[in-house]
């Protein structure tokens, strides 16, 4: 218990010194995680909203295969990601292995059918009434999807903030993506691993409370964002 | 009927899990063994282990992290005993009083791996720290690059004092750094056509799937001594100190030694590691290694 309590008093100090390979660590988890989050966004919450609007004969086909990549163990992802981007892969040209390029790569991924999914779910959800009554009104089919995504922006934000969880927590895939390379690939997961095997304890620990200030911070901001919406209901 | 199914499936479930735990705890005796990546990853603990824990009715249970970890482990009591490769930081693990005694156990060496292109020239170099001097002034206005372990392994250790031995602080982005085990490290070395420093044992098990080639491996600075270390109970008191003692009587005995010496050399062609304790030093006098 000692240990622990140790490990923590030397973790903050760790922190608030600014070390530079800590901050180092901390920019690259960011930038990493962000551009990861941006892509898969940009490929999951289109893909979601197709997908719940859309009718169309293979649609449960294409569901199944969504929820498949939803439950897709990340190791699995890293694993197939390095075998295409190895020297001997068909990407192997591209010179992407061990690069923070195949970390954002793997997580998008990882995260995208996860936002896809959450985000069709979220859609779906909407009452049907709304539909009706937007066309009673006069409403035409743009304004239909207007109304009722801002139904379900609570929903969507859920989505979101579901693949950030699954991006700034993943590990065993940026690992092998990645390599944990010092000053260029080491992220603050990867870190916590290399730490603790190592026997630092305390710099675990320090990565350890960074990632989930990190992610604390993140939830305030989206409680922030649904602000009015979560007061509606 | 879907009812009854529900209900036996209801005790059926704590039964399984006491079923487990009686399985778990039993009559036999456990043991942790905290070692190396490198040793275990060769595959001569599943040699031999099963004889002594039919002998002992006990079961041995075996940790596989970098001996840096290793020897945290052991400071901390969760292992009754260690099995790692970095004598000075194991000299002092006993000194402190974590452990009650070392004994020498079996030793191979390491091999300094590169690319076969070897841009920094430095095959067939006697000498590792000129191999490494060689490589500082070559490698950084090069393509490649030396992936070092970085993560306090025996072997990094050992990394780290020939950057000693050369008088080289190595610094740059020629120098990178992994975190990871050996096994990881050569696939990013490979990867990246660079250069690195195996034991001899992960690097065989991994030859075939690298393009990596020994440039350098016959220098004292390369010596690779592993050594066996039970485990204080005045520290403590909860390490099943007795049994650790028996394993490691078990494992410098001449007959397991005996093992080590021909482990790998149907498979490989030559031995993994070299038997290296006081009881078969005793018994071949002349086969043993100079120091």
């Amino acid at each position: 218990m000692n240990d622990i309590w140790q490990g923590v008093q030397e973790a903050i100090s760790l922190i608030f010194s600014a070390d530079a390979e800590v901050m180092r660590i901390v920019a690259l988890s960011l930038a990493v995680s962000i551009s990861a989050l941006v892509l898969s966004s940009a490929i999951g919450i289109p893909l979601g909203v197709w997908l719940a609007f859309r009718r169309f004969a293979s649609r449960r086909l294409a569901i199944a295969f969504l929820y498949t990549g939803m439950g897709f163990p990340p190791v699995v992802v890293g694993l197939v990601v390095f075998l295409l981007l190895s020297r001997s892969g068909p990407l192997g040209w591209s010179g992407w292995l061990y690069t923070p390029k195949a970390m954002v790569l793997a997580q998008v991924i990882i995260a995208a059918p996860i936002i896809a999914g959450f985000t069709m779910v979220a859609v779906m959800a909407v009452n049907r009434n709304l539909r009706r009554q937007a066309r009673s009104l006069g409403a035409n089919n743009l304004q239909v999807t207007i109304a009722v995504l801002q139904e379900a922006r609570v929903g969507m934000l859920v989505a979101v903030l579901a693949g950030f969880g699954r991006i700034v927590s993943e590990v065993g895939a940026v690992m092998i993506v990645g390599g944990n390379l010092k000053g260029s690939t080491q992220v603050l997961t990867t870190a916590t691993v290399q730490f603790t095997r190592m026997g630092h304890f305390e710099q675990a620990i320090a990565m350890g409370m960074i990632l989930l200030t990190l992610t604390f911070l993140t939830s305030l901001l989206w409680v922030l964002l649904q602000g009015g919406a979560l007061q509606e209901s | 009927m879907a009812a009854i199914a529900a209900k036996s499936m209801l005790w059926f479930a704590p039964a399984l899990l006491l079923l487990a735990l009686a399985a778990c705890s039993g009559s036999t005796e456990t043991l942790i063994l905290a070692t190396t990546t490198s040793v275990h990853d060769s595959g001569l603990l599943d040699e031999l282990l099963p004889d002594f824990e039919s002998e002992e009715n006990a079961t041995v249970q075996v940790l596989a992290v970098g001996t840096g970890q290793a020897l945290a482990i052991g400071e901390r009591g969760d292992a009754d005993l260690i099995l790692v490769h970095a004598k000075t930081r194991e000299e002092a693990f006993v000194a402190e009083g974590y452990g009650t005694v070392r004994f020498n156990l079996m030793y191979n060496s390491f091999v300094i791996l590169g690319p076969p292109s070897d841009p920094a020239g430095i095959a067939g170099l006697g000498s590792a720290s000129e191999a490494f001097a060689r490589m500082a002034s070559k490698l950084p206005n090069s393509d490649s690059s030396f992936v070092s372990r970085g993560d306090l392994s025996g072997t990094h250790s050992r990394e780290l004092s020939i950057w000693e031995a050369a008088g080289i602080e190595p610094e740059g982005d020629w120098r990178r750094s992994t975190g990871q085990g050996m096994g990881s490290t050569l696939t990013v070395a490979n990867e990246l056509q660079g250069y690195t420093i195996s034991d001899q044992g992960t690097y065989l098990s991994r030859r075939d799937q690298l393009e990596l080639t020994v440039l350098s491996g016959d220098d004292p600075l390369l010596f690779n001594p592993y050594g066996v270390i039970p485990i204080d109970p005045d520290r403590h008191p909860d390490v099943n100190h007795h049994l650790a003692n028996r394993l490691a009587e078990y494992l410098t005995s001449v007959d397991t030694q005996e093992r080590i010496s021909e482990f790998g050399v149907a498979e490989f062609g030559q031995p993994l590691f070299f038997a290296d304790s006081e009881e078969w030093r005793a018994e071949h006098p002349s086969g043993s290694v100079a120091r």
